[in-house]
């Protein structure tokens, strides 16, 4: 093999890695801010990929376009998805019996959005058809897809500003207290409760932009969540549950992994690479690559 | 035994409607609901009882399934001896995802458990076994688990129901039942206890991933007849087990049987009635009904009902005279040890976190039948010291030397067992279990039997002169908190004893009860070591004194000398104020033991007023 080989096989990784990124900030701002672990973010994404498809199938708006588009109304979805549900679930008590009541709710409301779509919408794949999914630009010997290069670009725009948002704004600023340490932030006066609305639908906004970006080149269908949630938890875990740049890494990691898996096994076998990642860096490093190893007692 | 009439019962309403059901269709639901109540009850012992939740316990149900499946296939070997070789696997696929896997805690370990069905499904699928069809055997159906009676089936499920309610039952009430409530509810202080959670999580993982492996076997012959990696590893499965539990109630044998009887049957109409027109309809109904569940009865049907039980009046326990103890220590094999010779020893222990010392080159030793103080303004490394001591933490460097022999590196529950007990700065109970049940945990350290184990917590707390012994700890005062720790900690017949901060919290009667209880528990032959930082409390109680500050031992010896050595008195108050101790010359600390130095309530020398 080549090295010019190599380098297709890293680049193709890190362009589809930038797309697992931006969904997985998304789940790690949750996480980061609510400690929940969202099952049903998957669905979101799947959500906006449909979202990115019928405004480009009905009002013929670019998908690059449409997957923004796809932030205020999914915004709103979270913020209404917290104050409807999670928000009985948060809060005091025993933490581990939260944790569990967190997560079978949101495997729950997966569980309805899939086969609700199912329902809705026919098990049917769909595509979108673009003049640039079938398109490269040739940098050197490597050639770079067109929609993956423009959904990676805009990934990377997004989670820059989602970055200075975090650091450069009070609110983001609040929101990270609230994450930090809830009860001292309550007593500064910070909405924690609100701030946990705004975590959960920036979160759910990002990973639908992700899904609009996605369905730029991958077959939109209702179960497509299941392959994608595994892969974003993978991300977060990755990164240091909870760690924003980790998730955003972690994302660009397992596309790398992904790929460069299939220089050594099969293509049904993709995904043993990143699973086997993943259960190797939670034995070694549960804190995540880059998450800082705590001891308590 | 009249205890497993219950599931008698149930047996006999199974076999009931095994014969009087018509339809083959109610015969395939009634297999169904005995399947899904099966296999959640063996994600109930992992999860429910032990608290560790699974997401990937279809695993086991899988392994089962192909195991039993591809014996057939391959050697023509018959279903009744493949699914022992079936359950064999996935108790040995226990023990391989678990070693590695329990090191991990809480969300950790959910997440974890999500990638082994995964891996085993993509595995699957590359074998090429995406499809395996079970043979027909004409020939010999029943000696190859086909039968044309479908009440054959719902018998086979039964059986393996029973079973496995069986094996729930005798989990509940053993002392492997009280070890996962415990390191359920807290595990630190179940370690502490003696518990070995790890292979206590352990046991209980091997003892779930065999039933699933059974019904995963029944489940291919009755329902699927065509085994595929989605129908045994997918979501499906593992979310039918979920709602089955969550529905039902979690961490008892009925809630999954009730959680099953109820939601499959449903299911099961609606996908037969609409499942043509709209083909999610299961899906939705499962997510909605777990939804549902979590926002109005997280708790599951089977503990709401028990809640509606009337509640039995509360009885107003006497306090139990404590005037006849009976401490029993002795514990087969070990030894009495020489009054006044060394029973611990610490031996130039140091223990950092990132950039603090907590403890830099401490070396003391406790004596067999002393009471040894160890004092120390706040953040002198008290607690760490002790937490190095019972193996919650493993030192940098140094030894500690327990009747001469090594013992830090051991797990804190062996270090509990070898006879070092300890309690808490914060209580720490196992809060859904009774005084009585916490008590036992401890007494399991040396008992295997849950009557010889009661007796012994009874007599812990006798000793203690504890009763409400069927309250949860939630209504207990601060006093009889601390007292249920104390008696769980002698239940696990120590004789060494670590108390952190016993007298906090209390008022001045129970400050004399504790005291008074902690020199009869020295006088019946168990060392102590209690951890104060106030040095009045402790000063009186004490033979022996260690004095801590910033991490270093600053001295060692009996009371009255330790409160006059000026490096005590500057590490307390300052060295400003050690010169005015000089300067009044009223020969330090001691010359007032019963003056608090904190508080300042009467006497000049003790007053906080500037000094200078």
């Amino acid at each position: 093999m080549s090295a010019s080989d190599l380098a297709q096989y890293v680049v193709t990784g890190l362009l589809v890695g930038g797309v697992y990124a931006l969904m997985s900030i998304g789940l790690a701002l949750i996480f980061g801010v609510m400690r929940v672990v969202n099952f049903a973010q998957g669905d979101f994404m799947m959500l906006g990929m449909y979202l990115t498809y019928f405004l480009a199938v009905v009002s013929g708006v670019d998908p690059l376009l449409g997957a923004l588009l796809t932030i205020p109304p999914f915004f709103l979805v979270g913020v209404s998805v917290h104050r409807a549900l999670l928000v009985r679930v948060t809060g005091g008590g025993d933490p581990q019996r939260l944790m569990d009541a967190q997560l079978i709710l949101t495997l729950g409301l997966s569980l309805i959005i899939t086969n609700g779509t199912t329902m809705l919408l026919t098990p049917m794949p769909r595509g979108i058809k673009t003049a640039y999914a079938t398109q490269a630009f040739a940098v050197g010997p490597v050639l770079l897809n067109q929609a993956r290069a423009y959904a990676f670009l805009l990934a990377l725009v997004l989670a820059g500003v989602v970055y200075v948002f975090l650091t450069r704004t009070d609110l983001g600023k609040a929101l990270r207290a609230a994450a930090d340490d809830p009860e001292a932030a309550g007593y500064q006066g910070i909405d924690v409760r609100a701030m946990h609305g705004l975590a959960f639908g920036v979160g759910l906004a990002l990973v639908a932009a992700a899904g609009g970006l996605l369905a730029t080149y991958h077959p939109i269908e209702p179960t497509v969540a299941v392959n994608f949630i595994v892969l974003m938890f993978v991300a977060v875990v990755l990164g240091g549950l909870g760690s924003i740049p980790g998730a955003f890494a972690g994302g660009l990691l397992i596309g790398l992994v992904q790929s460069l898996t299939l220089l050594v096994l099969p293509f049904q076998l993709q995904n043993v690479g990143v699973f086997l990642t993943f259960l190797l860096v939670l034995y070694l490093r549960p804190q995540g690559l880059f998450g800082q190893r705590l001891r308590a007692v | 035994m009249r205890r497993l009439l219950p599931i008698a019962l149930v047996v006999l309403v199974g076999v009931a409607l095994t014969f009087t059901l018509a339809e083959r269709y109610h015969h395939r639901v009634l297999t169904l609901v005995l399947v899904w109540a099966t296999m959640g009850l063996a994600w109930n012992i992992i999860s429910g009882y032990a608290g560790q939740t699974s997401f990937g316990h279809q695993a086991f149900f899988g392994i089962g399934a192909y195991v039993t499946v591809l014996l057939v296939v391959t050697t023509g070997l018959t279903p009744w001896i493949g699914m022992a070789a079936g359950m064999v696997a996935a108790v040995v696929a226990a023990v391989l995802i678990g070693l590695p896997t329990f090191r991990l805690a809480g969300i950790y370990f959910a997440l974890a458990t999500l990638a082994y069905p995964l891996i085993f499904r993509i595995g699957m699928e590359f074998l090429g076994y995406q499809e395996v069809p079970i043979p027909m055997m004409r020939d010999r159906p029943a000696a190859y688990m086909q039968f044309r009676d479908p009440r054959a089936y719902d018998l086979l499920a039964l059986a393996a129901l029973g079973g496995t309610l069986l094996l729930s039952h005798w989990i509940e009430g053993s002392r492997l039942g009280y070890a996962l409530r415990a390191l359920k509810a807290n595990e630190q202080a179940a370690e502490a206890a003696g518990v070995d959670t790890f292979r206590a999580k352990m046991v209980a993982y091997m003892l779930s991933a065999a039933p699933a492996a059974v019904i995963g076997a029944i489940y291919a012959h009755a329902i699927l007849f065509v085994v595929t990696p989605d129908a045994v590893f997918g979501v499906l499965v593992i979310v039918q087990t979920l709602v089955v539990c969550l529905v039902g109630g979690v961490g008892s044998k009925w809630g999954p049987l009730i959680g099953s009887a109820i939601m499959v049957p449903m299911s099961e109409t609606l996908d037969a009635t609409v499942g043509d027109q709209l083909p999610g309809i299961q899906g939705v109904v499962y997510g909605a009904a777990l939804v549902l569940v979590m926002l109005f009865a997280p708790e599951g049907i089977y503990w709401r009902l028990r809640a509606l039980r009337p509640a039995r009046r509360a009885v107003e326990a006497p306090r139990v005279s404590a005037a006849a103890p009976r401490l029993d220590t002795t514990v087969a094999g070990r030894t009495p040890v020489e009054r006044g010779a060394a029973l611990l020893e610490v031996r130039g222990v140091s223990q950092a976190f990132l950039g603090l010392q907590a403890l830099g080159d401490v070396s003391f030793s406790v004596r067999a039948g002393e009471i040894l103080g160890v004092i120390g303004p706040n953040g002198a490394g008290k607690t760490t010291l002790f937490n190095v001591l019972n193996g919650f933490l493993l030192p940098d460097a140094g030894q500690v030397r327990y009747r001469d022999t090594p013992i830090h590196g051991l797990r804190p529950s062996a270090i509990c067992r070898r006879g070092i007990g300890r309690t808490f700065q914060v209580v720490r109970t196992f809060p859904q279990l009774t005084v009585l049940d916490n008590v036992m945990v401890g007494a399991f350290a040396h008992e295997t039997s849950p009557p010889r184990a009661r007796e012994r917590a009874r007599a812990a707390m006798a000793t203690v002169g504890l009763g409400r012994a069927d309250d949860v700890p939630g209504v207990l005062t601060t006093l009889d908190l601390r007292l249920m720790e104390l008696a769980r900690c002698l239940a696990s017949a120590p004789d060494l004893i670590l108390l952190d901060e016993p007298l906090a919290g209390l008022a001045r009667d129970g400050v004399e009860t504790m005291a008074a209880l902690v020199r009869r528990v020295r006088d019946a032959g168990v060392s102590v070591v209690i951890i104060e930082h106030t040095m009045y409390a402790v000063v009186q109680l004490v033979d022996r004194l260690v004095v801590l500050d910033h991490g270093r031992r600053i001295a060692e010896g009996v009371p009255n000398d330790v409160v006059r050595d000026p490096a005590v008195i500057e590490a307390y108050l300052g060295k400003r104020w050690l010169r005015h101790v000089e300067g009044l010359g009223t020969g330090g600390l001691g010359a007032a033991p019963q003056t608090p130095p904190r508080s300042g309530r009467r006497g000049e020398a003790a007053s906080p007023r500037d000094p200078c």
